[in-house]
């Protein structure tokens, strides 16, 4: 049987769901998609992020690879003009044809511009695409003020993303209160004050009448009230149109105010053909949020395939953060039921607004309203959905007393049907399912179920959920390293320790079985390298090491590599940087300040590594360990030698200690900083060891930590000499070294660790178990084994002749593809690197 | 060294279908590592495995990360599967069928390889 032919117009989040939903049932479609942008799907709810740094790949969801891969075929910049529903034929703008056995419509919608004069002049803009994005951030370099035209959910974020450029940006919204479909009066008024104490003014009941030249700025904005505004730029954001004009060129049925109609099955009123997400028109209504569309997105599919199931409209509950402002509206948010009543908390101090709107009997919820805290929204959610009686005191659901209590009652109560991540249609019943199969954490759960992956708004209910069906199973947790050993990290380095272990094939006969994997073999590398300090390229460590190590490079996306030489301290003389610069330049590697205060240049193929480090070590260089679970680097303010403020020489200091600790291979990365005052500028207390200086010598805190969990380092010990601090730092490392599990950063390790700091004290400090003169002499053994791996590795000729792409020929990899941009280059994404086919 | 380098050039050009060609010497693949060789225009990981004393070849295309870089992973075994870790993503490839352990739908072209006369041979069929 020939394969069905399916055409889906329009390839934004919902059109994007549709295909995969469609080929997760079966390989009988040959699919083919066209969108009039010039990618393929991205997430718009997320575009926001967009000014805070996220790039167009970042917030891509379909990739050309995984289309191709699958069978899909895609054409962009083209769209599509023509439906023949006779003859089931499309045609674009560029001509091209495609045949349908069904087509899809997923057309969205546009931007809605009021009718304005003066609104199709420069730098009025509206804020949906990434193109759309591209024209504000152009015309914000030549903007002061910006004005944000609608001041709900999507006016909103746009007010957020001028801010972000730096305007002084206005909300100009017509109805009497912000967000007029989500929220009540007093629930708007709260998020005006909070977005005003901001920085954002906000003007509401006007009704712009034009847009005229301004005094001051480029535009001036005149009001049906007689009052006016000036600006440089506007932005419409007053709701949204549906994308119906192909339809309604060809005769399908659309709503009086636009919208395609469709049935419980997503078709329209032509034979063979759907519309699904915000195009679509159901019972009369346009569904302006993802989660619908997704719906009808899984409906349709279903439908195609020959499956039952229907589309008998959707929750149009929503939680967000605005400006920074938590934001949540469920169901009849104004309490428009006959009979409604409320229960309201106000908390004008921490600016927090909460209502409830329960049934005439007081027995469901309807609705409710949060402004400032949305941590009930899951739970009310769930209430409403579910159609759940109240608990005797509704109030308590929105009152700030133990709010735990409520949160764990609320997921036990829930029934197992109840859907806890809207996207994906995961249900609590799904979560408990993959819970009892193993998913023991988020990552798991997510991989297995999908839940949270798509807008990431039941993340924290989701985790409710799996933690107490894990409580409610008695779940162990297992601490075996991985299936090859049945011991943790720590007890294997006691093994490797006390049977004096130098190879891994050693401690894998006596206590291991099989033959490794990606988890054993780095970790008992680092205990071999912690301990014995050989160099790690041998014959009997090489095949250990992990991604990095084994090249000695941090392996980039593209299979390339970066290439870190140490500067201790963050000292660097102008020859050295000179030198460097020379590198960089000659291999046009990518370069760029780390925050650890030296220089990465990134780019480097395999085969070109020997010679630039060739070049390094001449220029004085050694390896900086980037590449390593080993110490990075010690990072130092310039300290007594120059600031006015400097108690004691950081520099020196910091450079002395990197230089001791080089090459240390330890559970995890080390970082370590040293301050020279109290002012802290190396923000010595993020790191894992730090220095302060004080004016009788040197504030020693331990297991901090920067990044994804950030701790302030504890202060461990105060006004050491010099002798004293390096004394402490040696057995403290060796004693992490010791007992950390894989891959945990100290500030877990003092968290995990019995008795904590207290009992760290008294190891390091006080000796209470012993055991400080073997941990300092384990440290000197390794201080004078330390050896440059590069240098070691380019004296070397059989180890050279690793670093090449292929063992047997000079050729290079052909898949590397590179692009200009701010003057260095750096890899082409997918889409640059492959060019649309033409599919017709 | 250099005679092995000159036999490569020799054997280099256009090998017919079905023949064995050499890619190195034995002794240049280090215990439980890999290497890429280029054998008619495809990138072929090639790995030596101590424990078992198997060499095994498969593609070097991660198709999960999009580079080609798998004869710079990892290897190891899984429920007694041989398999290599991708250096990018983890993600596990079998070494005996090719078959992406995490992923299903992701499966590499694997070659017949042998060790012969001490240098590491794969077979072109293509």
């Amino acid at each position: 049987m020939s394969k069905q032919r399916i055409v889906v117009v329009g390839n934004g989040m919902v059109g994007h769901r549709f295909i995969e939903t469609l080929l997760q049932s079966g390989d009988g479609y040959d699919i083919t998609t066209f969108s009039e942008e010039p990618r393929l799907a991205y997430d718009r709810v997320q575009l926001s992020t967009y000014f805070a740094g996220s790039t167009a790949a970042d917030l891509a969801l379909a990739d050309t690879d995984t289309y191709r891969n699958s069978g899909v075929n895609y054409v962009l910049d083209d769209k599509v003009e023509q439906i023949d529903v006779q003859a089931r034929v499309v045609t674009t703008t560029a001509g091209r044809r495609a045949t349908y056995d069904k087509l899809v419509l997923a057309t969205g919608s546009s931007p809605f511009v009021p009718p304005i004069a003066g609104a199709d002049r420069p730098h009025c803009l509206v804020y949906r695409t990434i193109e759309d994005l591209e024209a504000i951030t152009a015309s914000a370099r030549d903007s002061a003020v910006g004005v944000v035209v609608g001041g709900g959910l999507l006016g909103l974020e746009a007010a957020n993303a001028l801010k972000e450029l730096g305007l002084k940006t206005h909300v100009v919204e017509f109805a009497p209160r912000l967000m007029a479909v989500q929220l009540d009066a007093d629930g708007g008024e709260l998020l005006r004050r909070k977005i005003e104490a901001l920085g954002v003014e906000v003007h509401t009941e006007k009704n712009t009448r034009a847009i005229v030249a301004g005094d001051r700025h480029r535009y001036r904005m005149n009001f049906a009230d007689g009052s006016h505004l000036e600006t440089d730029m506007v932005l419409f954001s007053a709701g949204i149109r549906p994308r119906d004009e192909l339809a309604r060129r060809h005769g399908l049925a659309v709503g009086e105010r636009g919208g395609i109609v469709i049935d419980n099955y997503c078709r329209t009123s032509a034979d063979a053909v759907y519309a699904i997400g915000e195009c679509a028109l159901w019972d009369g209504r346009i569904f302006g949020l993802v989660a619908p569309g997704y719906q009808m997105a899984k409906v349709a599919a279903a439908h195609i395939a020959g499956a039952d199931a229907s589309f008998t409209g959707a929750d149009m509950s929503t939680k967000l953060k605005l400006l920074g402002v938590d934001v949540a509206s469920i169901g009849d948010a104004r309490a428009q039921t006959p009979g409604a009543k409320s229960y309201t908390y106000i908390d004008e101090v921490e600016q927090l607004y909460k209502r409830l709107i329960v049934s005439a009997d007081g027995s469901r919820l309807l609705g409710a309203v949060l402004v400032g805290d949305v941590e009930a929204y899951g739970n009310l959610l769930q209430l409403k959905l579910n159609d759940m009686a109240l608990p005797d005191n509704p109030e308590g659901l929105i009152l700030p007393v133990s709010p735990g209590a409520v949160a764990a009652e609320g997921v036990d109560a829930l029934p197992a049907t109840a859907q806890i991540c809207s996207c994906f249609d995961v249900s609590k019943g799904d979560i408990c399912g993959a819970v009892q199969n193993g998913c023991a954490d988020m990552g798991a759960l997510k991989a297995q179920t999908s839940a949270s992956t798509g807008c990431g708004g039941c993340a924290a209910l989701a985790k409710q959920v799996m933690d107490s069906e894990l409580a409610s199973l008695g779940v162990a947790v297992n601490n075996h390293l991985c299936e090859h050993f049945a011991y943790s990290r720590r007890e294997l380095a006691d093994i490797v320790r006390v049977k004096k272990l130098a190879t891994f094939g050693q401690l894998l006969d006596q206590c291991g079985s099989g033959l490794g994997c990606d988890i054993c073999k780095p970790a008992v590398a680092s205990i071999l390298a912690s301990y014995e300090n050989e160099y790690v390229l041998t014959d009997d460590h090489i095949g250990l090491q992990d991604t990095n190590d084994i090249f000695l490079a941090n392996m980039q996306k593209d299979g390339t590599y970066s290439v870190v030489p140490r500067v201790p301290g963050g000292e660097i003389t102008p020859q050295k940087l000179i030198a460097l610069g020379q590198v960089a330049d000659e291999y046009k590697l990518y370069t760029k300040i780390t925050g650890a205060q030296r220089v990465d240049l990134f780019g480097a193929q395999l085969h070109e590594l020997p010679a630039i480090w060739g070049k390094l070590i001449d220029a004085g260089f050694e390896t900086g360990h980037a590449y390593g679970k080993a110490l990075r680097t010690v990072k130092s303010c310039v300290g007594s030698t120059w600031c006015r403020y400097g108690v004691q020489d950081s520099v020196a200091m910091a450079i002395a200690l990197e230089n001791r600790y080089k090459g240390l291979r330890s559970p995890h990365k080390l970082k370590m900083a040293v301050s020279g005052c109290t002012r802290e500028c190396a923000e010595a207390q993020s790191k894992d060891v730090g220095v302060i200086a004080t004016e009788r010598g040197w504030n020693l805190y331990v297991c901090g930590n920067g990044g994804m969990r950030p701790r302030h380092g504890d202060l461990f010990a105060i006004d050491l000499d010099d002798e004293t601090l390096v004394r402490y730092i040696d057995r403290l490392l060796m004693f992490y070294v010791r007992t950390a599990d894989r891959l945990q950063r100290t500030s877990v390790w003092l968290e995990k660790l019995e008795g904590g700091l207290e009992y760290l004290r008294e190891v390091v400090i006080a000796d209470t178990l012993g055991i400080c003169e073997e941990l300092e002499a384990e440290m000197t053994k390794v201080v004078g084994t330390y050896q440059c791996e590069w240098k070691t590795t380019l004296g070397n000729p059989r180890k050279l002749k690793r670093f090449s792409h292929f063992i047997n020929s000079g050729a290079t990899d052909d898949k590397l593809a590179y692009v200009q941009e701010r003057g260095q280059r750096r890899p082409a994404d997918r889409e640059e690197s492959i060019k649309t086919i033409n599919v017709l | 060294m250099s005679e092995a380098v000159m036999r490569q050039r020799r054997q280099q050009p256009a090998p017919a279908r079905d023949q064995w060609v050499s890619v190195c010497r034995a002794a240049d693949l280090a215990p439980d590592t890999g290497v890429c060789a280029l054998v008619n225009g495809e990138q072929v990981a090639i790995f030596n495995e101590s424990r078992s004393r198997s060499v095994y070849a498969i593609s070097n295309y991660d198709p999960i990360g999009g580079a080609n870089v798998l004869s710079r992973g990892i290897l190891g075994s899984i429920d007694d599967e041989v398999v290599v870790a991708s250096p990018l993503y983890k993600q596990h490839f079998s070494l005996l069928t090719g078959a992406c352990l995490e992923q299903a739908e992701h499966r590499l072209k694997i070659y017949p390889v042998r060790i012969h006369d001490g240098e590491i041979q794969v077979q072109t069929v293509f």
